[in-house]
């Protein structure tokens, strides 16, 4: 099943296009790591995805009422706004506010706040959290929606090392699960051993999508990171750890 | 956090029926409720029915105004320091009340100064339109409201400036100091129906300002309309504070001061600041104008000076006990 197709997408910025030309389609099952250097349009793509930012071309999202959207694809953004000093479940709750109703003990919140470990934080001040704490917080908010689809924008930046392997193992879980991931992530280690696909973003271009041991070879990380790095696969999965730069 | 509303309601019904109750002609208090409900023209039906009763009903409206639109203001910028008259309704509205004042439109007729206060608030709404945008960001709209709030208080300084009549300028300094007293039942219908659709435009933001706690992109993946949500904010506000203003003139920190004493309370919700914001404001406005009656029951002590005066160092209270948590 397809949860996101976009056709031909397109984003300015004046007459620079952030996000030049991209079509690609997410199906049911997926965990699409997004990757590329920064500044490649992995924020702008996402955002034009959901309509955020206003570009030409199509995406299956744009297409729907707002509501509607917000119940077929939930968002993590880069920035981690919390604005109030509200409870850690008040929080996540506010997931469930395209459904009509923000209940504390809805099953999707408890769900939520148990897949990001945050089960004991239930009553905390969200405000009060650590950084990284915050990130959890609000994944479990973007998981509370329960969409198909989520579009999560760094969602394991700042976090500590184990952090970082749960949110992945959880949005793994989730594909699993038969819905859909696009995660955009710097973490190229990461991305390789959790990702089922991955996309480059290159300067706004697609510029290689398949799974993550075809997309990171050694050409393509010359050419768009500038690095060069260390690839093999282990029993635990494939395994890559950027080594040196190239340029 | 349950206690909360009732307590509200309560001290908000307390409050009003004091309001009713207490003033300079001393009247006992079976004596007044009979007079309220009464028709035999005596002199206790009239204070009670003309006088105090039009006072009461402004002072609830009116504090639930400010503190309404002070919550949704706070909730739409995500910023506890925002208040109403940040989008330059209130000086707008009273650039129009001095202007009557000043012209002598506001002797003609006894709706003349509210009418012109009027507007100057639509005024100010169709400008901070024009210069924000319909679909511009928070920033653009405080700026803009900003920009209008120095004109109209340069515009309404020039006017007292080259006012030739002392009397007239003395007139537009003690209204634009806000007070509730000698306001008949007339400026009561002129300024509800405003009033309360204004209010109950705010009210709807509830989900919307709720889901804004996570920043502006999360809010629009979760549904929002914020173009929406902020025309409704913007010509509640107006509509609601452009009367406040219109009917008592500028009563300042009721809105800053309510939400922010609330907050807390509420769990910090947005959608729950609102309703008790509205309570809060009505209880604080109707305990400060029965302590403009006590305090100098001769001396027309103003609505307005008495909120500033207790408000202003209860915030720098505020201040000073959350500086030490941060701390």
């Amino acid at each position: 099943m397809t949860l996101l197709s976009l056709n031909n997408l397109t984003i300015r910025r004046g007459t620079c296009p952030v996000v030049d030309d991209v079509s690609l389609t997410v199906s049911a099952g997926e965990f699409v790591g997004l990757i590329g250097p920064n500044g490649a349009g992995k924020t702008s793509l996402l955002r034009g995805a959901l309509g955020i930012l206003p570009g030409t071309g199509q995406s299956s999202l744009t297409a729907l009422p707002p509501l509607a959207r917000a119940k077929a694809a939930a968002f993590l953004p880069q920035g981690r706004d919390i604005a109030w000093p509200v409870s850690v479940e008040t929080l996540v709750a506010l997931g469930r506010s395209p459904h009509g109703q923000t209940d504390v003990n809805h099953r999707a919140v408890t769900r939520a706040l148990a897949r990001m470990g945050l089960e004991s934080y239930r009553n905390r001040n969200a405000m009060a959290l650590s950084g990284g704490e915050q990130a959890r917080v609000l994944i479990a908010r973007a998981l509370a929606q329960e969409a198909p689809l989520l579009l999560a924008d760094e969602p394991v930046a700042g976090l500590d090392p184990e952090a970082q392997i749960r949110t992945m193992q959880v949005f793994a879980d989730l594909a699993v699960e038969g819905r859909g991931v696009v995660a955009s992530i710097h973490d190229l280690g990461l991305a390789a051993r959790h990702c089922t696909r991955l996309i480059m973003l290159h300067r706004g271009r697609l510029v290689a999508d398949g799974p993550p041991q075809d997309v990171l070879n050694d050409k393509a990380l010359a050419e768009v990171f500038g690095i060069r790095g260390f690839h093999t696969v282990t029993p635990d999965g494939p395994v890559f750890q950027p080594l040196g730069v190239v340029r | 956090m349950k206690s909360v509303f009732p307590a509200l309601i309560f001290l908000v019904t307390a409050l009003f029926a004091a309001s009713l109750l207490i003033g300079p002609a001393g009247l006992g208090l079976m004596e007044s409720l009979r007079a309220l409900v009464g028709g035999d023209g005596s002199p206790v039906v009239q204070v009670m029915q003309e006088i105090r009763l039009p006072r009461a009903i402004l002072g609830l409206l009116i504090g639930a105004t400010l503190g309404l639109s002070g919550a949704a203001m706070q909730g739409y910028l995500r910023n506890p320091l925002a208040e109403p008259g940040l989008i330059g309704v209130s000086s707008s509205s009273a650039l129009g009340a001095v202007i009557a004042l000043q012209t002598g439109v506001a002797a003609s007729f006894a709706l003349a100064l509210p009418l012109a206060a009027l507007a100057g608030a639509g005024l100010s709404v169709l400008l901070i339109l024009t210069l924000a945008g319909p679909r511009g960001g928070a920033l653009a709209l405080i700026l803009a409201g900003i920009a209008i709030s120095a004109l109209a208080g340069a515009l309404t300084s020039m006017v007292l400036n080259l006012s030739p009549n002392p009397f007239a300028a003395l007139e537009i300094v003690y209204w634009m100091m806000g007070s509730l007293a000698d306001r008949s039942m007339v400026h009561v219908w002129l300024a509800a129906p405003f009033m309360l659709a204004g209010m109950a435009a705010l009210m709807t933001l509830g989900r919307g300002l709720d889901a804004l706690t996570l920043g502006e992109d999360a809010a629009q993946t979760m549904g929002v309309n914020l173009i929406r949500l902020r025309w409704v904010l913007i010509l509640g506000t107006a509509a609601s504070v452009g009367a406040a203003v219109a009917v008592a003139g500028a009563v300042g920190f009721v809105g800053l001061v309510v939400p922010h004493i609330l907050r807390p309370l509420v769990g910090a919700r947005p959608s729950r600041l609102l309703p008790a914001s509205a309570l809060g404001g009505a209880a604080m406005l109707l305990a400060a104008d029965i302590a403009t009656r006590l305090i100098a029951p001769d001396r027309d002590l103003k609505l307005g000076v008495l909120t500033a005066i207790v408000g202003a160092p209860f915030f720098l209270h505020l201040i000073w006990r959350s500086r030490k948590v941060e701390a």
